[in-house]
Formats: C-alpha cells, structure tokens, sequence
C-alpha cells in the first residue's frame, strides 16, 4: 500500500500529508513533482490543500493543465484511488474529475475554523470505517469552498449516493445554519460515480492526532489502507 | 557638485553630506548618493535609537543567538529564530499591499536564517471604528495578511489588536515570524571568500517600492501627500517557491551566506552582505533580472521590488544552486563576485557607476538625541477618584467593556487566518498565548505579543515593563517557560524631544524588565515617525516573547472546562483605576498612572501557576488584563462557544471602591481553575514561591455571579455576556 502527494509549487498541506501517512499512519509515501508523470507503484494519490500556481486567478485553474494532472486521470480511469483536499478538492472539479463547481464563501471571507461534517456515505472505499451518519470534528481553511452545481447535477449526486459529507452541527443537523461557506445542499466532499475519486473541502490530516484536538480525520486514510489491503488480497 | 536641495530631498543633511565627501574624497555619483540616502535613513541605519538600543540584553537563560536580520534561541539541537518588524506607514497608504508585504518581509528574515517558518502573529493598532477610514484599513490590513499567510503557508497563530483614537491616521502593523533549524543549518547575511558567487535569486526587478524605506518609513505623514508608489506589491506564491528553493539551496552546504533584500533592495543586501563578511564585492547591474525596461542604475539598486535574495555561493557551485532555484521557476543569476578590497562595486556594463567602502557605508552616524519629559503628563498622571462618579449598575458595564472594540473577540479577524496549516498548533488563536508542537520532540514553544499602549503613554517605563510582565504572563498561563524576546518599538518623531523622551523610557523599561526575568533581546525594530498630522501615536512597545513549553502534554487555555472547579486568584487586586480600558470607555478619560508594578510578585505569581500547570492541577489559566477582573472571569466562561461554563464567585472581601475591583488592571494577577481535589497542593506551591493566593469562587452552571462581601457586584447569564462579547466586533465591522 503505497501512497503519492502532489507537490504544485504552491502545495502547502503536501507536507502536512506526507506526515500523517508516514509518521501517524506508517504508510510508505512520497512525494510527486508537478511536472512528473510516472504513478507507477502508487495505490493512492492525494491532491493536497494549497494555491497549486498561486490560484490568483481561479483555483486550480491552471493547475489541471499540468503534466501530472493527464497521469491522474488515466490514474482514476483504471481505478487507482485518488482523494483532493480543499485545493485538492477545486483542481479535481477543474480537471472534471468531479462534477460541479468552487464559488466564494458566502460572506466572501477566508474560513479557517472547525466545523462538523455528517458521514452521509459510508459505503465507500474512503469511508468504510466510519458509523452511518457518523459526525466528524474537522477544520476546513479555504476561500472557495461554496459547491455549486445546477440542478440536474445535485440530482445525479443524490440518485447515485455520491455526496459522502455534509456540514452540519456537533448533534448532526444539517441546514443551513451550519453551512460555513453557503455550499449547496450543505456539500462538504462528494465521489465520483465510480467511487474511485473523493473531494472533500475539510482537512482530514489535520484532524488525523487526538493532540490537535480532534482525530476523526484519521479514518479516511484508514479507510482507504484498509480498503487496498483487502481487495489486493 | 551637488545642490543641497538634492540631498536634502533625499533625506541627508548638510553634516551627513560632508561626513559622506569625507569619505569618497570626491562628489558621490547619483548612485552612490542614492545609496548613501538610504543606508543612512533612520530605517535602515537606526541613527537616532541605535545608542539606546545597545542597552538591551544580549543574554539570559537560553543560550542566544544574535544574527544580522534575526536572532534566536537554542533549545537542544534546534534553533528558534523569530523577529518582529513593523510595516506601518506603508499600510496607512496601502493597507492590504501593505500589511501582505510586511507579513512577506519578515518571513524572508527567518528563512534567510535557515530556519523554516512555523508560525506568524502580528501586532496591530487602528483608530476607532467609528470613522469609517479606520474600518477601511482594518480590513484591508486582515485581508492583506490572510491574503499572504495564508497563500504562503506559514500559520497565523496570534496577535492582538487595540483601538486608540492616537492611531488614526497612522495605524501600526506590526508582523512577526518564527522559523526552525538544526543549529548547524543556520545561515549568515555575510559575503566572504574571494571569487566566491554573487547570486540573485527570487523575482525580477521593478521599479516597485524605490525609496520605499528612506521617504516613507522616515518621515511623518503630512496631509494630501500621495505616497501609494513607494508601496511594494506582494506575491505570497513566489515567496512559498522561494522557501522551498532556498531551504533546499541551504541544505547543500554550498551557501555562504544569503540575505533577504527588503528596505533598500540591493543598496541593503550588498553593502551590508561585504561589510558582515569583512570583504567587498564587484557587481554588474546588467545581470540583475528586470521586469521593465530602461531603468536606470540608481533605480535598480533602491527598487524595493519583493521577493528576492541576494546569495553569497561557493566559487563553482553556482551551477549547483540555479538548478533549484530554476527548478521552481524562480531566477537565479550570478551579478559578481567576492573580492578582498572592502568595496562594493557597482557596475552598469561594466562601467563602474558606485564604489563605496562597505564598512563606511553601513555605518550610518549615531545620533544623542535630546528628550524631555512632556508637560501634560504631570497633570494627566494625577487622577481624583472623588470625581469619577461610581457607575452602580456593574452589570451594565460588563457587558459595555466585553462589547469594546480592544477586549471583544477577535474571532473575525483570525477566522480569516489559516492559523492549523503545518498541524502543530495545539493552542489555537483566542487564548492567551498560542502553542505550537516541535514534531520528533514532546517539546512545544508558545509564542504571544503584547503592549498596553495607554499605560506607555502615560508612563512609559513602567508601561514598557508590564508589557514585558504581561506578555511572559501570557506564556506562562499556556504552560510555558518565557525564553526570549523580540521587539518593535514604534514612537513619534525622534527629533521632538518629548517623543524621544518616551522612546527612551521605555527601552529602559524593556532592559530592566527583561533583566529581571532573565530574557535576552534577540532581535528587533524601531519604527519613528508614527504621527498624522493630528498628533504622535502613544508609545507602543510591542513585545514578542516566545516560551518554551517542556512537555506538549502539559499545556493549558483560557476557557473554565468543567462545573464544579474551584477557581483561584493569584495575586492582589489595588485600587488601580489609571489607565484602564474602563475609564476610557465608560467615562471617557485617559488618565491616571499606569497601575502598579512588582516585578517580584510578578515572578512568584508566575513561577506558581507554571509549576502548578507541569503538574498536571490546572485546567484553565488566564491572566487578568485589559477590563479587569470581570472581563477576564467572563472570557474564562465563554471563549468556548462549544462549551460556556458559569462561576459563582462568593468569596472576594475587599475594601476597595467597587468599579476598582472589578476592572481595575492591577497586574501580576492570573486565574486559575482546577479540580476541588487540587486546591491543597496548590496552595502548597503558592506557598513555597510567596504567591497570594486566594479560592474566590467555583465554577457553575449558566451564569456569572461575583460578590464583594456579601454585596452582588455582578449577575449575568452566559448568554448575555456571550452576545455582547461574540460579534461585536464583526457587527461593528460589517454593521
């Protein structure tokens, strides 16, 4: 089981990853330079939070142009596992990996505060280890994470079950007093339709250790590790 | 020849001129007058503070380490590298470019050392929000440093923020940063080595900034001036590129030295790079990488254009570092070399256009400026209590002080700040002090700022010394050993006397405090020139201190965690009414002395709430500032929001006036809360330090009582004082 984090020149949680897979979670990882192309060996690749080129225009707008972006789609197209936090999350709607859009927060400020998520999925390969309707403590730090996606869209995501978080409060009510940054339908992190490619605007390596306060991230990874365990066995 | 008028736009006097014609033994050029201008401007050359500035301690309970543009501590193997510096006039023309850059500046001071950035605060002071400039720059300076911080991924972790009608028109933000390093990977701003490389590396160069340092951080704002050119533009994504590139060029050990070029761009790095390695060098002006065309010499050499760096390279390994740089996309470019004749060399195609001896050039004339005690200070300092009426109605104004722009929270402003990027803070922002894991140690560091201004104002050294006090208080109420300090002394004009006298006060104030908790200065910056054409700023001092926690396990926050703990008051509440936040904000007055001092006391409060937190007794720990007793209890009960806790505080006798007791400042004051089981052997460790100590109550359900006697000064719900203390700041911002 051996994963891979994306290093754009403006990443700035790729070494916040790396730390949690190998020091917390003692994965072999390393790191994948933009301009590389070689997934080789890798079960699973993280896109991770940062403004990959500066993002001074759009997040993650030129970020899906690089050349590493071309070997994660053919990644994701024979089924590796692939996860975008919070940048990581935009570059994957960029590149169309994903369905929908990153608008401004609602109140068009920066937000870094903990929030809660409601565990809306926990039929897939990222969530396996989590509760149904399980609630996670975990920060999010982003100036674009209000999801969009027109109406047609949010319905596929519904019928085929692929919006795996919500924000909602510490007892689990979603609605839109807990929307931190006006996301449509609460929409905190969603997979693809074949269930390979998770976007999630929380970071789960920042709340991977009991000592920063919360833990509850920790199991997506953990989910993921036992995931390719078992299906490689 | 050149005319006075010349040089006198340029910032030098008649004497300074001479001094410099004394030197070349000949007229300078363009160039090397320019040059001249700015490593003489009070910015760069620190003329008038340098004489005081030497009183500061250079040593103390950690072993320190003094470098050219930062300094630091060594805890182990590791070295903690941190400085303060100001950005103010450019954010009073600017406020966004200008706090972002100021925030880019002084992370380039600690990568330059070698060290990693781990953690930023800053320190900043508006006018009042009522004037809709001051809401203006606020949010522009918030917007600013989140826009940088947050892009270039160092985490914001603290600060502070006051309100003083002194600061409008010229609002102070003060950035400072701390990085790590193993001891041995730490680097000098020195050239040295004959043939050794002169390298450029980072961002080309512009005409962004020129005299940005020696025209507006040397002279008072004066009305309708339009000074929006000499503000630098930031780019945090090339600055987080230049990080990576420079922390990986460090790593080679083919560096000699590296300087980061800030005021005065290449002037700066060049003179003072030869002068710290006792050599000079030759560079040629056609190989500085350029983003506009036909700029003259002059203005290659003031351009203040960011994120760039000036290295010294091992001869032959030149080709070794441009690859890395060139790896991130950032130049590199060799400009000159090292040579052995204490000169720089400043060529524009090989045409020399400047040659300066290094040391005569950075070594700007010190000045004994003269001071004075201000007048208006005997009468300000003298306060009647018999004529400020006693309010009454104490819960009233509770809830008037929680609501107040200087106490409120300050959760608008650091929601905004990524504050969690590089996961080691433990104590997230609105405690007393931050903290901050060493991953591979069970060690931490907590890190905070701090200065009353309005005491300064009023009494400059002992306000300089409590700010010192405070600031260690606020380190030692998270669970850490004050280590060291940083400062940023922003005053008036030096040449008023009065200003001067104020500046020198309280660097006196700072040397003695510092000495007596055995804290060494370990870098710095002074900022003059603070004043609108209203009047001075007050004196603002800001402190930086960073602690050392022992055991990351063994850390501590503000907020009360359970029902039913007792809650504990060391220290001893006076009658000190002066200078408070309350008689400005209740009766409008801004006057008094600043409260009392014992630096003794002071120590046994602290030494006792240290050693009583690495026990493992304490479950809360706040130390009692701004609004007194009662703010301080309030912010205990709900600064979580996910958890509000009450107190019922029945067992306080004193015989002072009422309103004293409540929001008086008297220092050397912290409460603590812990479990009933805990309070003998804290009374024990009280005991063995000489600390009062006193249980003055026990924390309960929903509300916040507090008695004097067996009179009830204060009855409030949670909600209540959670309303009037939560958004205000932000309704007062968005409205």
């Amino acid at each position: 089981m051996k994963f891979g984090i994306v290093v754009f020149p403006g990443s700035n949680c790729d070494q916040d990853c790396f730390y949690v897979i190998k020091d917390v979670l003692g994965k072999p990882v390393k790191y994948i330079w933009h301009k590389d192309t070689d997934l080789a060996g890798l079960d699973c690749v993280i896109l991770p939070g940062g403004f990959s080129y500066g993002d001074y225009l759009r997040t993650g707008a030129i970020a899906r142009f690089s050349p590493v972006l071309k070997s994660i789609v053919k990644f994701s197209g024979k089924g590796g596992t692939v996860i975008g936090i919070c940048n990581g999350f935009q570059i994957l709607l960029e590149a169309g990996l994903l369905p929908g859009v990153m608008l401004k927060n609602r109140d068009l400020h920066f937000i870094c505060s903990y929030v809660y998520i409601k565990t809306e999925n926990n039929d897939t390969r990222f969530t396996g280890l989590y509760n149904p309707g399980q609630i996670l403590k975990i920060p999010i730090a982003h100036n674009e994470g209000n999801y969009y996606i027109d109406a047609a869209g949010l319905k596929e995501l519904r019928d085929n079950n692929q919006i795996v978080f919500r924000y909602c409060s510490d007892a689990g009510e979603v609605n839109d007093k807990f929307n931190p940054n006006g996301a449509l339908d609460n929409i905190a992190g969603i997979i693809n339709r074949k269930r390979n490619v998770l976007g999630m605007m929380p970071h789960p390596e920042r709340s991977a250790e009991k000592e920063l306060g919360s833990k509850d991230g920790y199991f997506i990874f953990k989910s993921v590790i036992k995931y390719v365990e078992k299906t490689r066995t | 020849m050149i005319k006075p008028n010349v040089y006198h736009s340029l910032g030098l006097n008649d004497k300074e001129y001479r001094h410099i014609l004394k030197i070349l033994k000949r007229n300078p050029s363009n160039t090397e007058l320019a040059m001249f201008s700015v490593e003489w401007s009070e910015h760069c050359g620190y003329l008038c503070s340098r004489k005081w500035l030497k009183l500061l301690p250079k040593a103390g309970k950690y072993k320190t380490l003094i470098g050219e543009d930062s300094g630091g501590i060594i805890i182990d193997d590791l070295a903690i590298v941190f400085k303060m510096e100001s950005h103010n006039h450019p954010s009073q023309v600017e406020p966004k470019q200008g706090a972002a850059t100021g925030v880019g500046g002084i992370i380039r001071d600690i990568f330059t050392a070698g060290a990693r950035p781990i953690a930023s605060l800053n320190s900043l002071r508006f006018g009042p929000l009522t004037q809709a400039y001051n809401k203006y720059l606020l949010g522009g300076v918030v917007n600013g440093i989140q826009f940088y911080g947050n892009c270039v991924g160092v985490p914001t972790v603290g600060g502070e923020i006051y309100f003083d009608e002194s600061y409008s028109g010229n609002c102070l933000v003060n950035a400072m940063c701390i990085g790590i390093a193993k001891k041995e990977k730490l680097m000098r701003a020195r050239a040295c080595g004959k043939g050794n490389a002169i390298m450029y590396v980072g961002s080309s160069t512009g005409r962004d900034g020129i005299g940005g340092c020696s025209i507006l951080a040397s002279n008072e704002f004066k009305e309708g001036e339009e000074k929006r050119p000499t503000v630098q533009i930031g780019d945090p994504f090339t600055e987080k590129c230049l990080i990576e590139a420079t922390l990986e060029a460090i790593n080679t050990g083919y560096l000699v030295g590296i300087k980061d070029m800030g005021a005065a761009g290449l002037t700066c790095c060049t003179s003072e790079m030869a002068s710290a390695g006792n050599s000079g060098m030759d560079v040629e002006l056609q190989a500085v990488p350029r983003r506009e065309e036909n700029m003259e010499p002059w203005e290659v050499m003031m351009s203040e254009s960011q994120e760039r760096m000036l290295v010294c390279v091992k001869k032959g390994k030149e080709e070794n570092i441009r690859k890395i740089f060139l790896k991130w996309d950032l130049n590199a470019s060799v400009i000159g070399r090292v040579t052995e004749d204490g000169l720089v060399t400043i060529r524009d195609k090989g045409k020399i256009v400047a040659r300066i001896n290094a040391h005569a050039l950075t070594k700007a004339p010190i000045y004994d400026m003269p001071y004075r005690k201000p007048g208006y200070l005997r009468k300000l300092n003298k306060l009647k209590l018999s004529e400020i009426p006693d309010p009454k109605d104490y819960n009233k104004i509770l809830l008037k002080l929680l609501a107040a722009p200087s106490i409120t929270n300050k959760a608008w402003v650091y929601r905004q700040y990524d504050h969690m990027v590089q996961t080691n803070t433990i104590v997230l922002p609105g405690s007393d002090a931050a903290v901050l894991r060493l991953k591979g140690t069970n060690k931490g560091i907590a890190a905070t700022t701090d200065c009353n201004s309005r005491y300064c104002f009023l009494n400059p050294y002992r306000g300089a010394q409590i700010a010192v006090a405070e600031a260690a208080r606020n380190l030692v109420c998270s669970g850490a050993h004050p280590a060291a300090v940083t400062d940023c002394l922003n005053f008036g004009n030096p040449k008023k006397p009065e200003s001067f006298w104020q500046f020198k006060n309280c660097v006196e104030g700072i040397r003695d405090a510092c000495k007596s908790f055995n804290l060494s200065v370990v870098s710095g910056n002074v900022s003059f020139y603070n004043e609108s054409p209203k009047s001075a700023i007050n004196p603002t001092p800001a402190i930086g201190m960073i602690g050392i926690v022992k055991d990351i396990k063994k850390t501590c926050s503000q907020n009360f965690k359970q029902e039913g703990d007792a809650v504990i008051l060391l220290g001893y509440c006076r009658q000190d009414l002066g200078a408070t936040e309350y008689l400005k904000e209740i009766h409008h007055l801004t006057g008094g002395d600043a409260p009392q001092l014992d630096l003794k006391l002071e120590q046994a409060v602290q030494k006792t709430c240290l050693k009583a937190i690495e026990e493992g007794l304490v479950n809360s720990a706040h130390d009692c500032s701004e609004g007194g007793l009662a703010v301080a209890l309030a912010e205990c009960c709900i600064s979580n929001k996910d958890q509000m806790i009450g107190a019922n505080i029945d067992k306080l006798n004193y015989d002072i006036r009422p309103d004293a007791l409540l929001f008086g400042e008297s220092q050397s004051r912290i409460i603590l809360s812990c479990s009933q089981d805990s309070v003998g052997r804290l009374r024990k460790i009280a005991l063995e330090f000489k600390a009062p100590f006193y249980v003055i109550g026990q924390t309960c359900r929903r509300f916040l009582r507090i008695l004097n006697g067996t009179e009830e000064l204060i009855y409030l719900s949670l909600e209540d004082l959670n309303e009037a203390w939560r958004d205000s700041l932000q309704k007062n911002i968005e409205g």
